[in-house]
């Protein structure tokens, strides 16, 4: 039997509703499920207190500090070298062998599964460099992991500047550090931004490189180079290990809506800068 | 002259900062090779790949289970989560009201930022105890595995689909609706095979997405190192075996692991560069 068009339209629009409502309601029951158990946990003791007792009792506040550290020092060491990376390969070069290697590394290792940059912070920094698990250790392994991220993201939003920008700019005498950073960078700035803020979404989340090169301990980190568990860890550990489920939930409810800020406030952030720059 | 030098110092910074950001993607490579290539090369790579027992303190290497064990999770979850993420992207792309997808793509973000340790919970108190009671064996399963796995590729597949959708010319849907085709025909006969290759990509980018996830399918697989007979039996993935024992691995035990990082690696590359290939293709037609 053949469907008449009108009747296969109708089949096809309905299935795709059907799977459209159905990725949104597994989602929507994933993140209440998690707010709902978990919300009820969180109040001042549980944001001050560091743990206590593997984490049955006490708060998170060192895993809170841990995870704020980590992504910092991985935003603020692969931020630079990514954004240099690709104002290198978008103006300074020519296509050529050299941008092809860049950028096909770049690609391809964006893809390499979390666990592997574990290994090799692993052994590269904790071992080989002697930052033994600490922040900077888990801080950097995290950086080389979102750098192929930011390098694409930032190349890609700086091709998308027009070239009548620049060639505008060198009508007007400008060079070619004016025009970039008058110019090429304000436009391209709301790309690049997105990168960066996912890259500080995969930080907050991971638990893989991280739980290999950080360690694990409940103490508040003093420095920079003490070890220290982020809250993705200590969630994973407290469910693993069978320690708490109110405490995971409690945990996992404020990684939940620190992400859901990052992504929002983000966005947020990134249209207001926008709009500024249109009306400029 | 200062102002010569003043011009030519960003070029030369930027290409310091590239120089040392290729160096250290190369790194990483170089450093997995080193600490795992010896005992691929002590066991050898045919027992090593093909070798049916992990024995650590035996002394015994053979990583076979486990990949059998990555690919059997990373199909289910290719089954099960492709069909959906892609009828999402034709949702997205073509009969969403504005409204509902201002709300969906950054509902999709969401999903792609929360921890997969989170997944791995939901997964343990919801799927695990369903497959137990109502399907059998021990819960922890393949299909506990790709049910969650197949959530967590959707943002790949649908974001990439999506954009490869929308970015077909307009002419194309609109020559297909001037000849009268209903607008599923136009989506089915037209968009979706001009998007082809973009959909493609996003599948085998999401493949990779569900072999390298770790700590979720810790969680959910049991972690048994045995061949499966049916996707009801526990499992252990390449990523999980490096996952659970690297924390108390020493010597060759730990060389076995950065091994099997070294097995994953390639595999990933391989991924990665058939998709790279299908897109450049694409883009060169």
């Amino acid at each position: 039997m053949k469907l008449s068009a009108r009747a296969g339209q109708r089949i096809a629009k309905t299935l795709i509703w059907a799977a459209a409502v159905a990725v949104l309601a597994v989602l929507l029951f994933v993140i209440l499920y998690v707010l709902i158990k978990g919300l009820p946990i969180v109040n001042w003791g549980f944001l001050t207190e560091i743990p206590r007792n593997m984490g049955r009792d006490g708060g998170i506040a060192s895993t809170i500090v841990g995870t704020l550290l980590i992504t910092l020092v991985a935003i603020v060491i692969a931020t630079p070298f990514g954004l240099g990376t690709a104002f290198y390969l978008a103006e300074y070069t020519r296509e050529g062998r050299i941008t092809r290697i860049i950028r096909f590394s770049a690609e391809s290792l964006a893809g390499i599964p979390s666990i592997v940059y574990g290994l090799f912070g692993f052994i590269f920094f904790v071992d080989i460099l002697h930052l033994r698990w600490s922040i900077l250790s888990g801080g950097l392994t995290l950086a080389v992991m979102i750098l192929p991220t930011i390098i694409r993201t930032s190349e890609e939003s700086i091709r998308a500047v027009p070239d009548i920008y620049r060639e505008v700019c060198f009508s007007l005498s400008a060079t070619k550090w004016q025009t970039i950073i008058k110019v090429v960078f304000p436009s391209a700035l709301r790309g690049i931004a997105n990168g960066v803020i996912l890259s500080v979404g995969r930080c907050v989340a991971e638990t893989a490189a991280v739980v290999l090169t950080a360690g694990a301990p409940l103490r508040m980190p003093s420095s920079l180079s003490s070890p220290t568990r982020t809250m993705a860890v200590h969630f994973y550990l407290l469910v693993r290990e069978g320690i708490s489920m109110d405490n995971a939930f409690g945990t996992a409810a404020l990684i939940v809506i620190l992400i859901f800020i990052i992504n929002v406030g983000a966005n947020a952030l990134i249209n207001r800068a926008m709009s500024k720059n249109r009306t400029r | 002259m200062m102002r010569k030098f003043r011009e030519k110092l960003p070029g030369r910074i930027f290409f310091l900062l590239a120089l040392s950001s290729i160096s250290v993607l190369a790194l990483i490579t170089v450093f997995i090779v080193v600490q795992g290539a010896p005992i691929i090369a002590r066991v050898g790579v045919i027992d090593f790949v093909f070798g049916m027992s992990w024995a650590p303190s035996q002394g015994e290497y053979g990583i076979f289970p486990m990949i059998v064990g990555s690919l059997s999770v990373t199909l289910g979850a290719v089954v099960l989560g492709v069909p959906i993420g892609i009828c999402c992207s034709i949702f997205l792309a073509e009969f969403a009201p504005v409204r509902l997808r201002n709300l969906f793509r950054p509902a999709i973000q969401l999903l792609a930022g929360i921890p997969s340790v989170v997944y791995g919970l939901w997964g343990l108190i919801f799927i695990v105890p369903f497959i137990r009671n109502y399907m059998g064996g021990p819960g922890l399963s393949i299909l506990a595995g790709s049910v969650v796995l197949a959530i967590m590729i959707l943002p790949t597949v649908i974001s990439i689909s999506e954009v490869s959708i929308l970015a077909l010319p307009p002419a194309y849907k609109e020559g297909a609706l001037a000849l009268g085709m209903t607008h599923w025909q136009a989506i089915r006969s037209v968009q979706l095979p001009a998007a082809k290759s973009g959909i493609v990509a996003a599948v085998i980018l999401g493949i990779g997405r569900a072999i390298g996830e770790t700590m979720a399918v810790i969680m959910l697989l049991g972690n048994a190192v045995a061949l499966p007979s049916s996707i009801l039996d526990p499992i252990r993935t390449l990523t999980t075996n490096i996952g659970i024992e690297m924390g108390y691995a020493t010597g060759e035990h730990r060389e076995a692991l950065f091994a099997t990082g070294i097995v994953l690696f390639v595999v990933i590359m391989i991924l990665n560069s058939t998709a790279q290939t299908i897109v450049k293709r694409k883009k060169d037609q």
